[in-house]
This record gives structure tokens, sequence and C-alpha cells, in this order.
């Protein structure tokens, strides 16, 4: 699925509320069912820093496409996590780069992006792309 | 309960407070960072920048002198307020932030050698932090810190046995931003002096639930916001014993605070001025001396009996939530209430209870070393002012339990 095509299906899944609270319980279960890290990446090495909650993200470049996998301290964050994880994770460096992350803004989730609220998600998003350049820069030298 | 004061009918001198959030009736608890203004205070700066806006000191026209004597009158005023013996111990400064910074800048020139030590304390805000840090590195002297116990006690014990002939200065808060726990300062203040060591007074909070008489606390420098003490943000002030204004050199330089200037030589103005460079706030602080007529209109005393009740009650009831950490809970505290929930994280409360359309602080409320101390993220900070209700309480009760249901 692309990039487009997994947003779209998060603001479908996130159309049926009425109200805020059915949705954070929402975001709350998708919180709870991200996949957790490997403790091993649990590390200062993959902290992302957020002085209201942490945020740890790690990489891997598998058959062309990276693979995210994140954690956070705060549910309500991981919940933001887990919606940018689905949409970003198992893309190419190109499309990643290329991507824009309205959708967040369509699910009325976008006070959570503000760099104010210093909950670790933008600078997440910003090491997202990060590695998308990297993985990128490391394909086209390796041919 | 307070026989003059009726909390509604002080309500409707804040027109702020009355309005909708997220389509609930507004519950501000966020009081510790700022507080919101009475009318009078609204007024005034509409009305100095409809009428009398000149500049001061300056001209000799009549605006000019209408403008510098309403701008002195503050000044008296705050004087008066403060017990202070001379109107040149106060010096208008941008806030608390600025005034720590003029006295850690400028009595460190004056009086920090190599070796020497800085005392604060484990409650400071970074405000009462950094400043201190960066002044003790130029110098290469050293910042020791009063650690406080478990419970957020301070250990004063251990303050006698760190003051020593190296001790050039010491700088407390009155009352600690982050968990609202009342510093003993006055005891700190005898103990210091005993040994000849100066003492300085961070009271951005501890001026606004205490009635403060710096001859009465003998502090050498006691300082605040006008912003958290229900005056207009961008002023603040700074009390300093003449004695110690007087040998202490100018912090910034520039227009007003000169004597004479020529090329080879500047020679300084005298008290205050000295330490008042630059256009100052003329319109918010006639606006500060509005909200202090407002605050003595009311009483002070009555203000302090009625936030005592306020808070004990909501502290009674918060306590007999299941799972909740009160931290500070066996100290003296006012105004503020820090808290956790067992097994939720602050940002996730904190952003269920905003929905609820709550005004309350999550984080580390610019104390990270507190929160160290505790060994937490951050905490969620309740602050109440006198407008504050008990319903209001309730209303914050009702939606830590919304908190535990969805989140818990
Ligand atoms: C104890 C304390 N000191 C200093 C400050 C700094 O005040 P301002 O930001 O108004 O300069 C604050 C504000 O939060 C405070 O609570």
């Amino acid at each position: 699925m692309s990039i487009q095509e997994q947003a779209q299906k998060i603001i479908d899944e996130f159309a049926i509320f009425e109200d805020w609270m059915d949705k954070y319980n929402y975001l709350i279960e998708m919180g709870k069912s991200l996949p957790v890290i490997d403790e091993k990446y649990k590390t200062d090495q993959y902290l992302i820093s957020g002085c209201q909650s942490k945020v740890w993200l790690s990489a891997e470049m598998q058959d062309g496409v990276i693979v995210f996998k994140a954690d956070s301290d705060a549910v309500i964050t991981k919940g933001i996590v887990n919606l940018l994880i689905r949409v970003l994770s198992n893309q190419r460096p190109d499309d990643i780069l290329n991507s824009n992350l309205n959708f967040i803004d369509q699910v009325g989730l976008k006070e959570h992006l503000s760099p104010t609220r210093s909950n670790g998600l933008v600078s997440m998003i910003k090491q997202m792309k990060l590695y998308a350049l990297v993985f990128k820069t490391k394909m086209e030298v390796n041919g | 309960m307070a026989v003059n004061f009726d909390v509604n009918n002080i309500r409707k001198d804040f027109p702020s407070l009355h309005q909708s959030i997220y389509g609930k009736p507004l519950v501000y608890l966020d009081n510790a960072a700022t507080s919101q203004k009475p009318k009078v205070v609204i007024g005034a700066i509409s009305e100095y920048y409809s009428t009398i806006n000149s500049n001061v000191h300056r001209g000799v026209h009549y605006l000019s002198q209408k403008a510098t004597d309403a701008f002195e009158d503050a000044r008296n005023h705050i004087c008066q307020y403060l017990n202070a013996r001379y109107s040149h111990e106060i010096i208008i400064t941008k806030g608390a932030t600025d005034a720590i910074n003029l006295v850690a800048n400028s009595f460190g020139k004056k009086f920090l050698k190599k070796g020497d030590e800085v005392i604060i304390s484990a409650l400071e805000h970074h405000a009462n932090i950094v400043p201190w840090q960066m002044i003790c590195i130029e110098k290469q002297a050293k910042l020791r810190i009063i650690p406080v116990n478990d419970s957020g006690e301070l250990r004063l014990a251990e303050l006698e046995s760190m003051m020593n002939e190296r001790t050039r200065i010491i700088s407390v808060t009155h009352i600690s931003n982050s968990l609202g726990v009342i510093l003993p300062v006055k005891e700190i203040i005898k103990m210091a002096h005993n040994k000849g060591i100066p003492v300085m007074i961070d009271g951005a909070q501890g001026i606004v639930h205490k009635k403060v008489d710096v001859k009465d606390l003998d502090c050498d420098f006691y300082c605040f916001s006008s912003h958290k003490f229900y005056g207009p943000m961008g002023v603040g002030i700074l009390y300093g014993k003449e004695e110690i204004l007087n040998e202490i050199p100018p912090y910034q330089t520039g227009g007003e605070m000169i004597k004479t200037v020529t090329f080879e030589k500047t020679t300084f103005n005298d008290l205050p001025f000295k330490f008042e460079t630059g256009t100052p706030n003329v319109a918010d602080m006639i606006g500060f001396d509005k909200a202090l007529h407002y605050i003595e209109s009311i009483g002070m005393e009555n203000i302090e009996a009625y936030e005592k009740e306020l808070f004990n009650y909501a502290s009674e009831r918060l306590v007999t939530i299941p799972g909740i950490t009160v931290y500070g809970d066996k100290c003296e505290r006012i105004g503020v209430i820090s808290f956790n929930l067992k097994g939720i994280h602050p940002y996730d409360a904190g952003t269920i209870i905003d929905k609820l359309g709550i005004a309350l602080r999550t984080g580390n409320h610019c104390a990270q070393p507190v929160m160290d101390r505790f060994n937490i993220p951050g905490t969620l900070r309740a602050s109440f002012a006198f407008y504050n209700t008990k319903g209001e309480a309730d209303v914050l009760m009702g939606a830590i339990h919304k908190v535990q249901e969805m989140l818990g």
C-alpha cells in the first residue's frame, strides 16, 4: 500500500468517531497495540528527546524499503507513533522523503505535532526523514 | 472562611475566566505559570496608551511629566507594599528571571572569586539555577545545593554545615513552583546573616500567596514578576538593600542609567536608575500598580485565608484518589498541587484533562532537578488562585476519574 493509501485508510478509520473521547480511546488502543520495540533499542542511542514524553526509533533497510520500529513511554504519544509507522514503514526512501503528513491534521491530531508540545513526535518525523535520506544516499553510492 | 470574601463576585472582575474551551466552561488551574488579569489592569493599560503615553524621566513637557509621575507612583506603591525603606531600593526589571540575572551578574562581578561558593536549593526554578551556574563557571566558583529529603523538605541542618568562609551568597525560592512547598526563608536568612552571608529570595511564587515584608524578612534581595501576581507580563521587581545595590556595578548599560558620558569616561546615575537602562515598560508598570491596588482592596490576609481553605479542600479530596502520588505532601504547601497517577504518563493525563476544559500544566515545570530528585519524568500540576472555587476542584476530581477510566 502506498503512503497515500495508508493515510487515507487512517482517515477513514477516524471518520466514524463522533466525539473526541471515542477518538482518544481508539488512539490509546493503537498505542497499546503497537508492536513493542526490542529492548536493545530502548537506549539513549535510539532515544529521540522530547521533554514531556520519550520516543525511541529504530530503522532497518529490507529489500528496498525501510522498516521502522518505535516506542514511547506515553500511550497517547505511542498511538500517534503507531499511525506514523503504519504510514511510513515499509516504504521506499524516496517516497518517505516526498511524503506529507497532512492526514494527522485531517484526523484532528495536529496539536500533538506542535513543536511546543515537546512530546518527541516532531523530532521523530525529522529523524524518519533523515533515515530515509541516509539510506537513499547509501543505495546510490553502492549503485 | 474569610468574611469579606465572595469568590463569585471576585470572578466577575476577571473577564478571561468566563469562556468555554472545547464547549466546556474553562477551569483555569495554571496560575503558577501566569495569573489572569482583573478588568482594572486591562483598562489601565489601554487608558495609558490612549492618554498620557510619553517617554519618562526625559521630557519637560506635560505628558512626559504625567507619565513619569505615574511610573514613579507605581514604584512608591511597591516600596510601601513590600515595606522597603526607600523607593530607590525598588528596581524595575522585565521579570523575575531578569532580576536574578541582574544580581548574579552584578553581584558576581563584584564579589565572586576563584574558589568562592554560591548556595541555592534543590527546589529551584531554572531561572534561579542557570544564571548562578553561568557566573560560577565564569568566575571559577562553586555552586552548591541544599538537598531535600524524600518528602521535599529542605535539609536545613546540611545548610548549616555547607556555609563557610568561601560562601558569598545564598539564593533560594520562597515557594517552590513545582511542588508548592514553602521554604523556611526567614530561618535561612537568619542562619546566613549569622555568618555574614547575604541572601536573595526568588519570590516569583512567594509574593502571590504570602504578604511579604522585606524589613521583617531582612532579605538582601527579593524579586518577582508582575504577571504571576495579577499584573501584566513584561515587568518585574527587584528589591535590594541600598547598601548592597550601591556596592555592585550596573548590569546593562546605555541611556537613562548614566550621569555624564564622554567618549573617554561615563559616570553612572544613582539608584534606582543605575540598574534601569533604556526606556522602561511604563504601561505595564502602571497596570501592575493597578493590580496591587486591586489586591489591597481585597486584602492579602483575606486572600491568604481563602487560598488556604481552597488548597486544603482540594488536597484532602485529591489524596483519596486511588493510585495518586502527591509530591511534597508532608510539607507545608500553598497554591500548587503536583501529582502523578499510577501507571499513567503525565503527558497522557494532561492531554485528556485539557479536553475536559481544564488548564493545567504537565512536564518538569522548569525544575528538572526536582523531577530528577523524585526520579519522575514530570508531574501534573494544578495551581490555584483566589478566583478559583471548590466547584472547580470538584471538576478536576471528575476529570482525574475520567483519565483513570480511559488510561488506567
Ligand atoms: C519560582 C520561580 N522563579 C522564577 C520564575 C521565572 O519567572 P519569569 O518567567 O516571569 O521571569 C518562575 C516562573 O515560572 C518561578 O515560578
